[in-house]
């Protein structure tokens, strides 16, 4: 039920919504999972975290027409070697990693992170503009 | 697809690989097809034939004296090396080598932000620092400064300035060669060297006065192959207080003249930002008969296109302004924009559109609420770093092609129609050039226009056809003063070529100071079709 709340607050453009109202996706999240979460953060949440409007978002709204959340990191159906496969060797126009930006300890990090159950995820990652934001509202680090 | 270098053999390439993990450990040398893959050009319109570019091996060092190790051993050796930042050039070659056993030196690691200064208003940057990564350095220094980024915030203030990429805010940002300031580069013989106030031992003015004493060589190392930059200061605007925006219509074709005029005058007064030109009649595209005369051969009639724009009740033409600053000056200037626009071209209108206190709330930045459909993709107008633009990607990616032309109507027109009817010749590509295509305000003083046909890992056909109209596209605008700005290493000695004002002098020279500094072609032969002798025999 829930990838369909989600899929459909995607479709609407009201992912933020959508993660909301799931209880599951609050706080930190686990904290064994903090390592690969930056990872995430860093190098794939700029075109794949929950906001339809981005790249990888988009793209993967139209492949599985919300049969899957569109969002990596609401999947629980991908496999480490899987996520491997892709990130070093790319898809469509998503360009591969090389170990100097994400390290094979990184990956395996980053592979922890997605594949954990939902519940130890914490809080979708949020983009460097909703971190910055959130800073100035803050009053920034001054 | 594995390669060795130049003039090597299998058991030398060994030895020289075993040297290298000497200088920067085992961990930080690769070669073999599975481990270079990512550094093949995904974006390649020869991807998987005889054309492509590969390298042998990639290897990446974590400090300046290990990028001065590697390329004493390369020296030795003879092996071409070829130095990328963060490796994101794709449209440009992305990170594949003009040579083919190339050794990607890949600077990625040394990822230091040295200085953000927020009282003189610079930074100071190494090589694998991402626009991402020098927002956040900014943000710990309470976000007072604006960056002016490339749409992918995953690329580098270093590599793409030495592209001599483009951003899209104020003028003399937004050229963002332009508006770096104090390089050190390491030359091919291993020496470590520092332009500007960097050669004065003990001076504290590197960031601020470019120019030292003597010859500045900075510009050789940009779309070059003179030296390995290692680190490289940026000036950065103080974040504004406001940002305001409008629109102005005009709407006879002919206004456009005297629109782009005005626009002229305001960016070269300082008052804007970067503008988004564009049309209302794209609307009318769908129509087969409105499509057929604006890709009409020879192009529509100026009184062809007006009774289009009055039969519809749209203006032919229209420009986004955007401007900084205090907010009262930010009004000002509007105002005064509307005036002179408004009181010179009869029937020009005008709207109010966006404008806040900086810096943006995640939903100003979503850009939403404009009153007019808009262009503007407000993150990078803004300075904030995303790939939020990736989507605009069709297939599996694309090589452009952008002609830098004069800033004016008439010169628009002129590309509109030259390039649109030899671009005929490829009927199965989208029209890039025809009588509603608008000019990119990117770089400070010029326009530029575009044209990025798209590739296809797994179809070759398509690949030749997007190859052969760039090389056909590249001439055709040569032909008539329009450059490229910059081009992948595939298409490098063809763009070359078009610059040849007394028997391609500009190009000799080049070669000249090729031989005498690095005449094995150590840094990256072939890059800006600069060869050394070794490669030109
Ligand atoms: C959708 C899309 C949008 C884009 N939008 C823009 C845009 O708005 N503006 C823009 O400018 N580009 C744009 N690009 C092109 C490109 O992605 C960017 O310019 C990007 O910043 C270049 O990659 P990079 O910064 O990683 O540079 P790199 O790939 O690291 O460097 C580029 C080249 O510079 C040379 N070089 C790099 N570092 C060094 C060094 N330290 N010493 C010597 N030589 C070096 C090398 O030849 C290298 O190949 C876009 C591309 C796409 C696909
Ligand atoms: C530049 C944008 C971009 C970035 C950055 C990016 N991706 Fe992607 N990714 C895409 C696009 C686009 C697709 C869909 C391609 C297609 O099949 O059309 C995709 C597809 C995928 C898929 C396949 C999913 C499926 O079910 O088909 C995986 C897995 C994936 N990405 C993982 C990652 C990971 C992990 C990262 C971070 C290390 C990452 N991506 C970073 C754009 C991106």
């Amino acid at each position: 039920m829930r990838y369909f709340v989600t899929a459909l607050g995607l479709a609407a453009g009201l992912a933020g919504i959508a993660a909301a109202q799931d209880g599951s996706r609050s706080g930190p999240g686990a904290p064994e999972l903090q390592e690969g979460k930056a990872v995430y953060a860093h190098w794939c949440a700029p075109c794949h975290a929950a906001d339809p409007g981005l790249a990888g978002t988009l793209a993967l709204q139209n492949k599985y027409e919300g049969s899957l959340p569109a969002a990596l990191e609401d999947r629980t159906d991908l496999q480490p070697a899987v996520i491997s496969y892709f990130v070093r060797n790319g898809v469509a126009w998503m360009a591969p990693f090389r170990p100097t930006e994400i390290s094979d300890a990184e990956l395996e990090q980053l592979n922890a992170y997605l594949t954990a159950p939902l519940e130890q995820r914490g809080a979708h990652t949020q983009l460097l503009a909703q971190e910055m934001v959130r800073k100035s509202a803050a009053g920034g680090d001054q | 697809m594995s390669v060795l270098p130049p003039d090597m053999d299998a058991a030398g390439f060994a030895a020289f690989l075993e040297e290298l993990r000497g200088a920067v450990g085992a961990d930080w040398v690769w070669s073999g097809d599975a481990d270079m893959f990512p550094y093949r050009d995904s974006f390649s319109p020869v991807w998987n034939t005889d054309e492509e570019r590969h390298a042998s091996a990639a290897v990446a060092p974590e400090n300046v004296e290990q990028v001065s190790a590697v390329v004493r051993i390369a020296r030795k050796h003879r092996v071409p090396l070829y130095p990328i930042s963060t490796g994101k050039n794709f449209g440009y070659g992305g990170p594949s080598p003009n040579v083919n056993g190339s050794v990607v030196l890949d600077l990625k690691r040394m990822n230091r932000v040295l200085e953000v200064n927020n009282e003189r208003n610079y930074c100071l940057v190494e090589p694998g620092v991402s626009y991402f990564d020098l927002q956040r350095a900014v943000d710990e220094t309470g976000n007072k400064v604006m960056l002016d980024c490339p749409d992918p915030g995953w690329g580098s203030p270093i590599g793409n300035s030495l592209e001599r990429g483009v951003g899209y805010t104020m003028p003399h940002f937004r050229d963002h060669f332009g508006s770096h300031c104090g390089m050190e580069v390491v030359l091919p013989d291993g020496e470590i060297m520092r332009t500007g106030m960097g050669a004065l031992p003990g001076s504290d003015t590197w960031h601020e006065y470019p120019y030292g004493f003597g010859p500045d060589p900075a510009g050789l190392f940009a779309q070059g192959n003179f030296g390995v930059v290692t680190k490289m200061g940026f000036r950065l605007m103080p974040m504004p207080e406001y940002y305001r925006t409008g629109l102005i219509t005009v709407p006879r074709r002919r206004d456009f003249i005297k629109l782009v005029n005005h626009v002229n005058y305001l960016s070269d007064s300082g008052l804007i930002g970067e503008v988004e030109y564009g049309s209302a009649l794209r609307a009318l595209m769908g129509d087969r008969d409105f499509l057929a005369l604006i890709t009409k051969t020879g192009g529509p009639s100026d009184a062809e296109m007006d009774a289009a724009a009055s039969a519809a009740g749209l203006p032919s033409w229209q420009v986004e302004l955007q401007f900084f600053g205090p907010e009262k000056a930010t009004l000002e200037n509007w105002n005064y924009a509307k005036d002179r626009i408004l009181s010179d071209i009869p029937g020009a209108a005008a709207v109010d559109g966006d404008h806040f206190t900086m810096p943006a709330t995640e939903e100003q930045l979503n850009n939403t609420t404009q009153p007019w459909q808009t262009s503007i993709k407000r993150r990078r107008s803004l300075g904030v770093p995303s790939l939020g633009a990736w989507k605009i990607v069709r297939d599996d990616g694309h090589v452009g092609f952008f002609p830098v032309l004069p800033r004016t109507g008439e010169a628009v027109f002129e590309v509109q129609r030259v390039l649109g009817d030899a671009m005929k010749e490829f009927p199965s590509l989208p029209s890039y050039f025809n009588a509603l295509s608008t000019p990119l305000f990117w770089h400070t003083h010029t326009f530029q226009m575009v044209f990025a046909p798209s590739i296809k890992h797994d179809d070759p056909e398509h690949n030749a056809i997007t190859h052969a109209s760039m090389k056909k596209c590249v001439a055709v605008a040569a032909e008539h003063g329009w450059g490229d700005y910059r081009a992948a290493p595939i298409y490098q000695d063809d763009v070359s070529d078009t610059y040849s004002f007394n028997n391609h002098i500009l190009r000799r020279f080049h070669e000249q100071l090729k031989d005498s500094i690095d005449p094995d072609g150590i840094i990256a032969p072939g890059r800006g079709g600069i060869w050394p002798r070794r490669f030109r025999a």
